[in-house]
């Protein structure tokens, strides 16, 4: 080969390379806004709520010194005189009630009492001056002998390190031990793994439940001509168009004891009294399958569109019967729809939350109402964001789960 | 002679239609800024909120003052985000009793300057609170429908007979009230009933109480469903708040209540901390502590006011539906705002557990 054609081909694949990498750079550019815009409102507050659950500021910044005094401490018998002195030094260093505030609030989340006797202990002070560590335990016992009692100092003691597993571990009914190992709670406390478990099935059941009644919907719909299909799927996003809130209003009066479901059953003579329809399972998964249907229609009937219909004649023509060739020849085309379809309702009804609080008992309410319970009731926001972790940690196995059994590939961008 | 426009034609006339819808956004911008001279009050809306708005809100507007009515449903949740924010947009909530303490000491409400409220001397004592001022006493009470019972329940054990009263009863989706109630319906006297749940034994039985009539139970979470579930015949009682039954009694429904084993409490008027509008809030506090806005409030509702003076200007028939009567707080209970503020978040989290299965 001549060498000046290789300088040629050379310069040709500098050009190329070129060419590729102003190419690049535009799609980059065109991206930009939409990429800046997920990570300062997507990443950056998912990333917040992840070190909200493992972040546990409140008792290392009160009582910096009583961390100290008990590093050392083996957490069953009684605590060194030192940890008394060095308590009643960090409550006197409190610049405001709101310190004592956070702390009591921190302490009396796992140790019930804990508020009372930090803000009686701070209202208190000052105790004496100048005390010496035995002086300031009697003045600290003297005051409110609860402070003679384990768990208090325990919980003191586990909770004096910036960063915390237990919120992840209680959203999994575990916890740690004053010894620091990880035990199950007892059964009166114990209620996230049910709860968990219950978010999975009634997911599931909805996702069954809008399959089967979704797809010979979407059959039909993509077996007429696209004028009255057109008209039709108008009918399957109305729905879609109406507010949730109004949407379960709705169910309400359709469900309740004189409801109109009701009187209809009991006019047909099926049921002599009323069946309870509302406040129990039986309401949230007839609302939830109304609402998420068109998200299992919609994939289904993009998909069954694009397959051609030969091939279902010609399996008919070459002697199948109809049925067989159906579940043969045509269903495993449509499987793509089937997975998108599910795996939007799947993921959607796991974060469900507005329909169970409000069609539903207290025997029915998904993870994502406790996520609310705690962030506005209970005010841990520790644990909200711990179960918020938790219910992500769920969708991204589930997605992954999703990515390697499924062939096709789906993004859910 | 007009001059050729260096656009085509139908451009321009695109720019001139979106004069109006630009004059419009600027507008929709430059509302907030006057609405900052309003005075942004939260309460819990309902028939409450109604009372409120007759009794404090006119009052104050005929003042020259201007109030915004905001509904919440009591999440402290709200008012520590503005906090700590620092964009506190409520400048006056009403909270109930637990939270007033428990944002108090976490430096979530301003100090209250009583010097500007009042004379202390006036109010019962549960009302004067370093960050708050009790606006009303309520209670929560055992109510039914009086066309439906012949015979009428008498305390929180008949409550608990379904034999002799069959039906659902409807109850407060939350630990507390219930363990109250159910320690009561299992013969403990008003006046031990906290000393007992205090003990490990005492929740136990509580717990072991509402079991047996959980099968039974119909929750509630808003202050209006339970006059709703009664009327329509959904339970045959339910613990309600005094003040609903009564607005449902003044719109003709026959519901009756129980005044026996009631639990009564106050609700608190505070500032969050770092509102823009301390001064006026201070003064609409002042107003609606007054003995006239109370008694008036008390005629629209029956909510016992906490201005002593304001239980003189009303008469005896308003009186007599008040949870302050002498013959409705006889057999009542104080509810224990230091004892749920120590063992509330280990008892909801046991009654969500419980609740759950």
């Amino acid at each position: 080969m001549n060498p000046s054609a290789t300088l040629v081909v050379g310069s040709l694949v500098a050009q190329l390379q070129r060419a590729e990498r102003r190419k690049r750079m535009r799609a980059l550019a065109l991206t930009l806004p939409l990429l800046v815009f997920l990570v300062v409102f997507f990443l950056v507050p998912l990333g917040s709520l992840l070190i909200r659950a493992v972040e546990n500021p409140e008792v290392a910044d009160a009582l910096p010194r009583t961390g100290v005094a008990l590093a050392d401490w083996d957490r069953k018998t009684p605590p060194p005189a030192e940890a008394y002195a060095a308590l009643l030094a960090d409550f006197t260093a409190f610049k405001e009630t709101a310190d004592a505030g956070a702390l009591a609030r921190r302490l009396n989340s796992e140790v019930a009492g804990a508020r009372s006797l930090v803000m009686g202990t701070y209202r208190a002070l000052p105790l004496g001056e100048n005390l010496s560590a035995m002086e300031a335990r009697a003045k600290l016992l003297e005051h409110d002998e609860r402070w003679a009692e384990l768990p208090y100092w325990q919980t003191i003691a586990k909770n004096s390190s910036r960063w915390t597993p237990d919120y992840l571990l209680a959203s999994v009914d575990l916890k740690r031990n004053a010894d620091g190992d990880i035990v199950r709670v007892g059964p009166d406390a114990a209620a996230f793994s049910d709860i968990l478990v219950r978010t999975f099935q009634i997911s599931a059941i909805v996702t069954l439940a809008t399959l089967l009644l979704g797809y010979p919907l979407a059959y039909w719909l993509a077996s007429l001509s696209e004028r009255k299909a057109n008209i039709l799927l108008i009918l399957v996003l109305l729905p879609f168009w109406t507010s949730v809130l109004v949407r379960i209003a709705a169910w309400i009066v359709l469900l309740q004891n004189n409801g109109l479901v009701n009187r209809f059953l009991m006019w047909l003579g099926m049921t002599d009294a009323p069946i309870p329809l509302l406040f129990n399972r039986l309401g949230v998964l007839i609302a939830m399958i109304h609402i998420l249907l068109p998200f299992m229609i919609l994939p289904l009937y993009s998909v069954m569109k694009s397959v051609p219909p030969n091939y279902l004649r010609a399996a008919i023509s070459l002697g199948s019967p109809p049925l067989a060739a159906f579940f043969r020849v045509y269903l495993p085309q449509t499987y793509p729809g089937m997975a998108a379809g599910g795996l939007l309702v799947f993921i959607t009804c796991i974060g469900y939350y507005v329909t169970p609080a409000l069609l539903g008992g207290p025997g029915d309410q998904m993870l994502s109402y406790y996520v609310a319970q705690y962030t506005n009731v209970v005010v841990n926001w520790g644990m909200a964001c711990a179960l918020g972790a938790v219910l992500m940690a769920c969708t991204l196995v589930l997605y992954a789960l999703y990515r390697k059994l499924g062939k096709a590939e789906l993004s859910l961008g | 002679m007009r001059a050729p426009s260096p656009f085509p034609q139908p451009l321009k006339k695109s720019t001139m239609k979106l004069k109006p819808i630009l004059i419009a956004v600027a507008a929709t911008l430059a509302l907030p800024v006057f609405a900052q001279n309003a005075l942004t009050v939260v309460n819990f809306g309902g028939a409450n909120g109604a009372a409120q708005k007759k009794a404090y809100f006119e009052p104050f507007e005929k003042a020259g003052g201007k109030v915004t009515q905001v509904e919440y449903n009591g999440e402290q949740a709200k008012i520590k985000a503005m906090v700590e924010a620092k964009n506190v947009t409520w400048d006056v909530v009403e909270v109930e009793s637990p939270d007033v303490n428990r944002g108090c000491d976490e430096g979530l409400f301003e100090k209250m300057d009583w010097a500007k409220i009042g004379n202390k001397a006036d109010f019962q004592k549960a009302a004067v609170h370093e960050c708050g001022v009790g606006t009303f006493v309520w209670s929560t009470v055992m109510a039914y429908d009086g066309d439906k019972l012949k015979t009428a329940p008498t305390s929180f054990a008949d409550f608990w007979d379904v034999k002799k009263f069959p039906g659902k009863r409807g109850m407060r989706k939350s630990a507390r009230y219930n363990l109250e109630f159910a320690l009561m319906a299992d013969g403990v006297k008003s006046a031990d009933v906290y000393k007992v749940l205090a003990t490990k034994d005492g929740a136990e039985r509580a717990f072991k109480k509402l079991t047996e009539l959980k099968p039974n139970i119909q929750w509630w979470e808003a202050g209006a469903q339970p006059p709703q579930f009664l009327v329509a015949g959904d339970v045959t009682m339910s613990t309600a708040y005094n003040g609903r039954i009564d607005a449902a009694q003044r719109e003709g429904k026959n519901l009756k209540i129980s005044w026996t084993g009631g639990i009564y409490d106050l609700d608190y008027w505070v500032m969050p901390k770092g509102t823009p509008n301390k001064e006026a809030a201070l003064k609409f506090i002042a107003l609606a502590s007054s003995p006239d806005a109370q008694a008036e409030y008390a005629r629209n509702i029956s909510y016992g006011p906490t201005n002593n003076k304001a239980l003189t200007k009303l008469d005896a028939k308003v009186l007599a539906m008040l949870p302050t009567s002498p013959g409705n707080s006889k057999d009542s209970l104080q509810f224990n705002t230091g004892f749920w503020a120590d063992q509330g978040e280990a008892l909801e989290k046991r009654f969500t557990a419980w609740a759950a299965n």
